[in-house]
C-alpha cells in the first residue's frame, strides 16, 4: 500500500507567542518548532499500515527552509521518503490554498491512501483533509482513530461526539483525517536518523504548481483574547496562596 | 441571493442544542448584513422537527428531505446541500461547528469555490468572523471576500440558543437528487467506547488534570487533592491519549461536557476543545505556571505557580478548612 501523509510544522506546544508590527501574524524569529501533534499519529498509522501490509510512506509537507527539521523527523522514525512544498506564504493562504498545493503535489504519486491530521495546532482550520479529498475526487473520513485494512478496502474507526464511536467502511484509493491518541507514539531511533540523512526528499516550489488565486477568506487581524471574566490571581507562597483560594472558595463564591 | 441560512442538525430525532446556537448566530449575522435568516434541516423524516423550528422568529423553513439522508454520510449531506445551495443561493450559510459539520461542509464549500469559516466564536461589524488561534492563545479576525456564498460555523457556546426568538414561518420541502450508488462510504451504527461507570455529568465537585502533570507517576498528587474535596477526578484530552486515566474521565468536545459547582483545572493550559466541555461550570478555578495560558481567560480563580508545589498545599488547605 502507497501511502501519503501530509504533516505540517507548527509553534512547540506552550511556545510564547508574540504578535508581530502587521498584526497578521506572529513574530517567528525565536519560536521553536514541532510536528504537528494529530500529524504525528497520522504519521505513526501510516508506519503501522507498512509494517502489517508493506508498500511505501511518503510525507509531504508545505512551508519554508525550516520546515526541513520536521521532514528529516518523520523520515527519521521511518517514513521513506518525502515532498516538501517551499512556500512562505502558508499562513496567509486559506484552507482551500493550502489543499490545492497539496493535491498538486500528491497528484502524480497516486497513492492508496492519504492521510491528514485532524487539525493544525496553530491555525486549527482542521478542513485541509477534507477539501483534499474533494479536489482529489476520493472518498474520505474524518476524526479516525483506528484503520483495519479489509479485502474491499477499509474498516475506520471514527470519533463521534460524548465518547460515542463508530466504524465506517470506505474503498480504497480514498483520504482520512486522524484524531490524536489512537496509537503510541514511536520515538526516531539512532538508526533512523542516521538512515533518514540519505532518504530522498523532493523539493516543489510553490511556483512550480501554478498560480495561486486570491483567498476567499481572508485573515484581517490577529489579537489577544478579551477575558470573559475577571479572574482573581492568588500570590504569595503556594501555602498562602492555597489558604486565600480556600478561604476565597468558601466565603466569596461559596462552593466548599 | 437570498439571505442567511442555517443549517441545523438533527440528532436522534431532535433538534440539539448547538443548532439552536447556530440560529442565534444566523441572527446576529442576519442583523448585521440586513438580510432575512431562514432555515433549512436536512434529513429523511423531518416533518416535526421542521414544524418546531417554523415556531421560531425565521423568514422560511425549508426540510431537505431525502430517504438516503436518514444516516448520516459526507457524500449525500454534500450533494444535497449542493444542490440546495446551487437553487437557493444564500449570502451566508451558517452551521453549528459538529464533528458533522467538520466532516462535510469542508468539502461542500469547496464545490463553489469557497472556504468555511469554522468554529466561529463573535460576529463584529463588517462582518468579522472571530475564531480561536494558537489553541486559544490568539484570536484571528476572518473576512469573506467576492461575492460568492459565505460558509461559516458557529463554535458550541459562543451564541444562546434562548436569544432566538419566538414567530411562525412557512415551510416548504426540497427533494434533492441523490443516487445509492453515489454513496462511498458506508456508515455503521454509533457505539459507546467503554461502559460508563462515572456520571461527571453531575458531579458537584471536579478536579481536573492536564499535561502540566508531565507523568501518569505524579497522578496522586492530584488525587489526593480530589479525594480532600469529595471531588471526581477528571482529565484533558492528552491524559487520556496516554492512558494514563481512563477515557471516561475525559472532559472537552469529543469527552463529557460538565457543569460542576466548582472546577478546579490543574496544569490545563485550555484548548478550544476541553473549554466547550466545562465552561458551564459555576466556579473555575485554574492552576498553572503559564500566566498567558488561555485557561485564565474563563477562570475565577489562578493560581500562577508550579502544581507540584501548589497542589500539595492546597490540599493541606482544604484538609484544614474542612476539620
Amino acid at each position: 500500500m502507497k501511502i501519503i501523509v501530509a504533516i505540517k510544522q507548527v509553534p512547540e506546544r506552550d511556545a510564547q507567542v508574540h504578535i508581530d508590527s502587521t498584526s497578521k501574524w506572529i513574530e517567528e524569529g525565536d519560536l521553536h518548532w514541532a510536528l504537528n501533534e494529530s500529524d504525528a499519529y497520522a504519521l505513526e498509522e501510516a508506519l503501522q499500515l507498512k509494517e502489517k501490509h508493506g508498500g511505501e510512506v511518503v510525507v509531504v509537507s508545505a512551508g519554508p527552509e525550516r520546515v526541513g527539521s520536521t521532514i528529516r523527523e518523520a523520515l527519521a522514525k521511518g517514513a521513506d521518503r518525502a515532498i516538501h512544498i517551499d512556500c512562505d506564504d502558508l499562513g496567509q493562504r486559506d484552507a482551500l490554498g493550502v489543499a490545492r498545493l497539496l493535491s498538486e503535489a500528491i497528484g502524480t504519486e497516486s497513492p492508496d491512501l492519504t492521510l491528514t491530521g485532524l487539525q493544525s495546532d496553530d491555525l486549527g482550520y482542521g478542513q485541509t483533509g477534507v477539501i483534499l479529498a474533494e479536489l482529489l475526487g476520493l472518498p474520505h473520513a474524518s476524526l479516525i482513530l483506528h484503520v483495519e485494512k479489509t479485502e474491499a478496502g477499509l474498516t475506520v474507526k471514527r470519533e463521534l461526539e460524548e465518547g460515542w464511536f463508530q466504524n465506517i467502511e470506505l474503498p480504497l484509493p480514498a483520504v482520512l483525517t486522524i484524531q490524536s491518541g489512537g496509537n503510541k507514539l514511536r520515538y526516531a531511533t539512532l538508526m533512523g536518523i542516521k538512515k533518514a540523512k540519505s532518504k530522498e526528499i523532493r523539493r516543489v516550489t510553490s511556483q512550480d504548481i501554478g498560480q495561486v488565486a486570491p483567498p476567499v477568506v481572508v485573515l484581517e487581524r490577529i489579537s489577544a483574547p478579551q477575558k470573559q471574566k475577571s479572574t482573581q490571581i492568588l500570590g504569595g507562597s503556594p501555602k498562602e496562596a492555597a489558604t486565600a483560594l480556600v478561604e476565597k472558595l468558601k466565603f466569596e463564591a461559596r462552593v466548599l | 441571493m437570498s439571505g442567511v441560512w442555517v443549517v441545523l442538525e438533527e440528532r436522534n430525532g431532535r433538534i440539539a442544542r448547538m443548532s439552536w446556537e447556530a440560529l442565534a448566530a444566523g441572527h446576529a449575522l442576519g442583523a448585521q448584513v440586513s438580510l432575512p435568516v431562514n432555515a433549512v434541516l436536512p434529513g429523511a423524516q423531518t416533518v416535526s422537527m421542521a414544524a418546531e423550528i417554523a415556531t421560531k422568529a425565521v423568514a422560511k423553513v425549508v426540510r431537505l428531505e431525502h430517504a438516503l439522508l436518514a444516516d448520516y454520510t459526507s457524500d449525500a449531506f454534500t450533494l444535497a446541500l449542493e444542490q440546495f445551495i446551487r437553487a437557493e443561493q444564500p449570502d451566508c450559510v451558517v452551521f453549528p461547528h459538529t464533528y458533522q459539520v467538520r466532516d462535510y461542509v469542508p468539502a461542500l464549500a469547496a464545490r463553489f469555490g469557497q472556504v468555511l469559516i469554522g468554529d466561529v466564536t463573535g460576529i463584529g461589524g463588517g462582518p468579522l468572523f472571530v475564531r480561536q488561534l494558537m489553541q486559544g492563545r490568539l484570536n484571528g479576525e476572518y473576512r469573506h471576500s467576492g461575492d460568492g456564498t459565505c460558509f461559516v460555523s458557529v463554535q458550541s457556546g459562543a451564541f444562546r440558543a434562548d436569544q432566538a426568538e419566538s414567530g411562525s414561518a412557512t415551510v416548504e420541502i426540497f427533494t434533492p437528487k441523490i443516487e445509492q450508488s453515489q454513496i462511498r462510504t458506508k456508515p455503521g451504527q454509533p457505539f459507546r467506547g467503554s461502559a460508563q461507570t462515572v456520571d461527571l455529568g453531575s458531579a458537584q465537585f471536579i478536579v481536573s488534570v492536564g499535561r502540566g502533570i508531565k507523568e501518569a507517576e505524579n497522578l496522586p498528587i492530584v488525587q489526593e487533592l480530589a479525594t480532600a474535596l469529595g471531588a471526581e477526578l477528571a482529565a484533558s484530552r492528552p491524559i487520556c491519549d496516554s492512558g494514563w486515566l481512563p477515557i471516561e474521565r475525559q472532559v472537552g468536545s469529543s469527552g463529557q461536557t460538565v457543569s460542576p459547582k466548582l472546577y478546579l483545572a490543574v496544569g490545563i493550559s485550555g484548548a478550544i476543545q476541553h473549554l466547550v466541555g466545562m465552561k458551564g461550570s459555576q466556579c473555575v478555578v485554574a492552576i498553572n505556571k503559564d500566566p498567558d495560558a488561555p485557561i485564565f481567560e474563563i477562570a475565577d480563580y489562578g493560581i500562577v505557580g508550579d502544581l507540584f508545589d501548589v497542589v500539595p498545599a492546597l490540599t493541606e488547605a482544604v484538609k484544614t478548612a474542612k476539620h
